[in-house]
């Protein structure tokens, strides 16, 4: 493409297929405990 | 839904329900959103004054190509997904031990108290602890991974039960087939050789509470007889993490209405050694002096703006660090299912005081309305769970429609409750501070692309 550059390949509609293992870290014990930073967490599949 | 915004160099756009993000020229920049509704015809003749016809065609061709792959334009999918997460059954996979509920230090802002969470000082017993562990390896279902927090006041003041609780839960692993994560939050007062070694062997994560520069962090949190901790603390933290060797760790500051400019602290730490930087905004009544006010937003908004041009930079020089409020997956990161449900608290996060009481989270703690049951008996409180439960990004009228709605899954139930009232309901001032900071860890992800 000449205009456009696609900066991921992330999927969210493929990820509501497969995801909800629930094995991931819980985000307020990682380092916020006062903001909810859901976004950042990384996935454990 | 779109959001687009520029980042330096940067034209960028994300598709908010496919999750893609996208780099466009100007042409494409000016297009986007009207591309979503008007013909080619159209837009060729409403900007034939300001580009070629030909760049208007490409693209918009290129435009529609992304929407036909999903990339570009995607409907909400999601909403319906809603009904069968709440049919979900309750599964309890991480708990925040307050095992102190004392403090040596006297933070201004903490919102424990001094440690005592609108209560009596405490701590926790090795019976009561057990009894958390117990209780967590029952309800937790078929998840492995168990997350356990060593929280307070300050834990390393109750030590010695920490270390057996730890001993207690290991001991349990093998006939329970779960993996136990501990994490420690502590001021560092305590720290000694012996404890380093002890939670760099034992702790997945800790976490070390430090605000940056010295005056700044003084300020907010003297020791409880008015002298700074600065200057204790820091030659334990750099030790702690010198000697970690590599494993997860956090320097995690809070930042108040006396240091807008709290990019300086963020520099002052990552400059005193640390590599894994959080500092976060205070999060207190608005009468308080150092609360934050809706009028420093814009300030404080420009404050992440050069904190993020600032790591672009180191980056490019080889010397970057890890800002805990910019990491950012863009090639994967949560399932939606994650992203739909938020940070769990009163579902599958619970607090434990040191008399074994359930709360929401750490943030709830003391409030008897918020009290879920015990660690004996279990959450006793169903009516209390089930609001949790329900609380999701699409129970949220004004989140529905929020662009950033994936990025921080509905917010913070106790930031809700403490300016609304209500879990179901969002903190506005949090709410422009996320969005800035999801706008700058994407935009340090372009930079960096754009100049490889």
């Amino acid at each position: 493409m000449k205009h456009i550059k696609t900066l991921n390949t992330k999927n969210l509609p493929c990820s509501a297929k497969k995801g909800g293992c629930g094995e991931c870290q819980t985000s307020c014990q990682s380092a916020c405990k006062t903001s909810c930073t859901v976004g950042n967490q990384a996935c454990e599949k | 839904m779109i959001h687009k915004f520029k980042f330096e160099n940067s034209n960028i756009v994300m598709d908010i329900h496919s999750g893609s993000i996208h780099l466009l020229d100007d042409v494409a920049y000016t297009l986007v959103e009207e591309a979503e509704t008007l013909s080619k015809e159209e837009l060729m003749l409403k900007y034939a004054g300001q580009f070629e016809k030909e760049q208007i065609e490409e693209a918009y061709e290129e435009l529609m190509s992304l929407k036909e792959q999903q990339m570009l334009y995607t409907p909400d999918l999601y909403e319906e997904f809603v009904p069968a997460f709440l049919e979900r059954e309750p599964v309890v996979k991480a708990l925040c031990l307050h095992v102190a509920h004392d403090c040596n230090l006297a933070c201004q802002y903490c919102f424990a108290g001094e440690g005592e969470y609108h209560g009596e000082r405490g701590m926790m017993s090795f019976e009561v602890g057990k009894n958390a562990i117990d209780f967590i390896i029952q309800n937790s279902k078929h998840r492995k991974n168990i997350e356990i927090d060593f929280f307070g006041g300050e834990p390393l003041m109750n030590f010695e039960v920490v270390k057996q609780i730890v001993e207690y839960a290991r001991s349990r692993e093998a006939e329970s087939g779960k993996t136990f994560r501990f994490t420690m939050t502590t001021n560092g007062v305590l720290l000694n050789d012996e404890i380093i070694d002890y939670l760099n062997a034992n702790m997945y994560n800790v976490v070390l509470s430090l605000d940056g520069r010295p005056e700044v962090n003084d300020r907010m949190r003297p020791t409880c007889n008015g002298k700074g901790s600065y200057e204790v603390i820091l030659p334990k933290f750099k030790k702690l993490v010198e000697k970690r060797q590599g494993k997860q760790y956090y320097v995690r500051g809070t930042f108040t209405r006396h240091n807008l400019d709290f990019a300086e602290d963020v520099k002052h730490i990552h400059e005193a050694g640390f590599d894994e930087v959080s500092v976060e905004p205070v999060v207190a009544p608005t009468t308080m002096n150092y609360a934050l006010q809706q009028e420093d937003v814009s300030q404080l908004c420009k404050e992440y703006e050069t904190l993020a041009k600032h790591m672009v930079k180191l980056t490019k020089q080889g010397k970057g660090f890890n800002f805990f409020h910019f990491m950012i997956d863009l090639e994967g990161g949560p399932c939606v299912h994650k992203r739909l449900a938020g940070c769990g608290s009163g579902t599958e996060y619970l607090a434990v005081t040191p008399d074994g009481d359930l709360y929401p989270c750490h943030q709830f703690v003391g409030l008897p309305e918020f009290k879920m049951g015990d660690v004996k008996q279990g959450i006793t409180n169903l009516e209390k769970r089930a609001e949790f439960e329900k609380c999701n990004v699409y129970s949220k009228e004004m989140c529905k429609s929020c662009w950033a709605k994936f990025q921080c899954s509905g917010g913070c139930a106790a930031n809700s409750y403490n300016f609304h009232g209500t879990i179901n309901s969002v903190y506005e001032i949090g709410c422009a501070l996320q969005k800035k900071r999801i706008e700058c860890a994407v935009g340090i992800k372009a930079e960096l692309l754009e100049s490889e």
